[in-house]
């Protein structure tokens, strides 16, 4: 038997999981999952919670439904990998031995990293969506809000899901409305990219829906430190911005036992092929979803085309023929921007998120970087077919690469 | 591609005034760039700063982030805020004749 281990059951190893036992003989390999949760969280759905669009319910699943047949799921943390010696030790004293190893920690918050962020005001006037509990604490808070000054800061990039932090202010646009307090309520963005995103058209385009919707950006803000009593965050070039409720975005860094165990980054990223994700530096390991360096979108779209591409590599792999260049930064994200609207964007490597129509060209249904409600139905419907079909390792009807077609040069 | 002479020599950028080929810098260049991002003098601080980000640009292929160079320099964040006013990863490697730091999306 061929032993293959999974590190992560979360969004990218619970697929990739499940589509190498469709592609595997699994009379010949063992496949074993180790999480330290039994618990599986769609995390795109914290977005929605401190809106009272969703709860805890719509959010958890138990991690046992989605292990595929003929796979083991062992739930304990994991305690260091030792690389060299093809071996994982797990806290519940288990030893495993690999022939191939999947990485998929995925990637968390940190916001002890940042001074006076998570002390005596976290959960009173500082919080996060970035986490469950965060989540449904911000809430709480939102439903009884009386206004004031709403700064969302993020810490540092790269961020899981970098459009969610313009989501939940065009969302805090439509919600204070509809609670008939918008005009008491100011919305500041303070980001450390030159603008609302990173690349230049959907920046402008973004840029411009955030104005109309009276949201504020300040760019390139590095935050420092926060003083909770003064209730106001400094950036390392001394800019002061006063709040009444901040939401953070607190920096994110892949698994601590990535650092442990010396596979890691300066932020514990896992350094691997862009193209290939296999590791730079052993040649048995592989990375999937945010646990590694690759500079694409950490999201769970770009998750399932990884995916997509590295099981048909790793068939190849197994069989002694070279990896292929496959995998070429496809992302696809909706977003949500209030009113019962949404935006979509589509984009990879080499190229930005353009508008347009997506997937069938001039027809859509959804349209790229442009409002439409149909793009809102989109983001919902995207719970189901998580649970539904990606998860369980399903292709989809979408091509795994980016296309040109249905896009307007800009 | 537009060029421009820096410190005498002709010299390849983009739109946004990077260089495009790191093997055309040198430090008059450097002291020039350094003028031009308000920098009046390039102190021993300063150098130690840019010569990581050439050394780094070197085996990664582009300019680091600001925290691999606070992790790799062994600089604080605050330190280099002060040498660099304003954006010092994008600072550092315009000075440092490297493309822009690329942003993940
Ligand atoms: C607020 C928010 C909104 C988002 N919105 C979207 C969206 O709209 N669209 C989209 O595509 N993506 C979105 N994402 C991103 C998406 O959720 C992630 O990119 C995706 O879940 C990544 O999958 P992963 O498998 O790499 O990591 P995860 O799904 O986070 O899984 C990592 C797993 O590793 C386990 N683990 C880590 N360390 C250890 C250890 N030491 N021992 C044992 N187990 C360990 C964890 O328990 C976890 O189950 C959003 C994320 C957030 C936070």
């Amino acid at each position: 038997m061929k032993k293959l281990v999974v590190l992560g059951a979360g969004t990218a190893g619970t697929m990739v999981a499940n589509r190498l036992s469709k592609l595997l003989d699994m009379d010949e390999w063992q496949i074993t999952m180790v999480d330290q949760d039994p618990v599986h969280y769609y995390q795109p759905g914290y977005l929605l919670i401190p809106f009272g669009m969703y709860s805890r319910k719509d959010v958890v699943k138990p991690k046992h439904y989605f292990v595929p047949r003929g796979a083991k799921l062992i739930v304990s943390p994991i305690e260091r990998i030792e690389p060299d010696h093809n071996r994982v030790f797990l806290a519940n004293g288990t030893t495993l031995d690999y022939d191939f190893l999947i990485i998929a920690t995925g990637a968390d918050i940190h916001p002890e990293e940042t001074p006076g962020l998570a002390e005596e005001e976290w959960g009173k006037s500082i919080h996060t969506f970035y986490s469950l509990e965060g989540a449904l604490t911000l809430a709480e808070k939102l439903s009884t809000w009386e206004g004031g000054r709403l700064v969302v800061n993020v810490v540092e990039n790269p961020i899981k899901c970098p459009v969610a932090p313009l989501e939940f202010l065009m969302l805090a646009d439509w919600y204070f409305h509809e609670r008939g307090i918008r005009d008491r309520v100011e919305l500041i963005y303070a980001t450390p990219l030159p603008g609302a995103f990173t690349k230049p058209v959907s920046s402008k385009m973004l840029g411009e829906l955030l104005v109309q919707k009276g949201i504020k950006v300040e760019p390139e803000y590095m935050i420092e430190r926060v003083e909770p009593d003064a209730k106001k965050i400094i950036s390392y070039d001394e800019r002061e911005i006063e709040f009444d409720l901040l939401v953070s975005v607190p920096l994110n860094m892949g698994a601590p036992v990535i650092g442990k165990s010396g596979l890691g980054d300066e932020l514990n990223y896992v350094p691997v092929n862009k193209y290939t994700f296999l590791s730079d530096a052993f040649a048995n390991i592989f990375v999937l979803g945010d646990a590694s360096n690759a500079p694409a979108s950490k999201a769970g779209s770009v998750a399932h085309f990884a995916v997509d591409t590295f099981g048909e590599n790793f068939v190849r792999y197994i069989r002694g023929q070279e990896l292929l260049p496959l995998f070429d930064g496809h992302a696809n994200c909706f977003l949500e921007s209030g009113f019962g609207k949404g935006l979509l964007i589509d984009f990879n490597y080499e190229t930005e998120p353009l508008p347009g129509r997506y997937p069938l060209p001039g027809i859509g249904p959804f349209t790229l970087l442009e409002e439409s409600e149909v793009n809102h139905w989109g983001k919902l419907m995207f719970r189901w077919m998580y649970w539904n079909l990606l998860l369980k390792g399903q292709e989809l009807p979408l091509s795994a690469t980016m296309s040109m077609a249905g896009k307007w040069k800009a | 591609m537009a060029t421009r002479v820096i410190a005498g020599k002709t010299v390849q950028v983009n739109e946004e005034g990077f260089m495009t080929n790191p093997a055309e810098w040198d430090k008059e260049i450097a002291v020039e760039l350094a003028k031009e991002e308000g920098i009046s003098e390039l102190t021993e601080a300063h150098w130690k700063v840019i010569e990581f980000c050439r050394e780094s640009a070197k085996t990664s292929g582009k300019a680091p982030t600001l925290r691999q160079i606070t992790t790799g320099a062994g600089v604080s964040t605050k330190e280099l805020f002060a040498l660099f006013p304003k954006g010092p990863a994008k600072k550092v490697a315009r000075i440092a004749g490297l493309g822009k730091p690329e942003g993940c999306v």
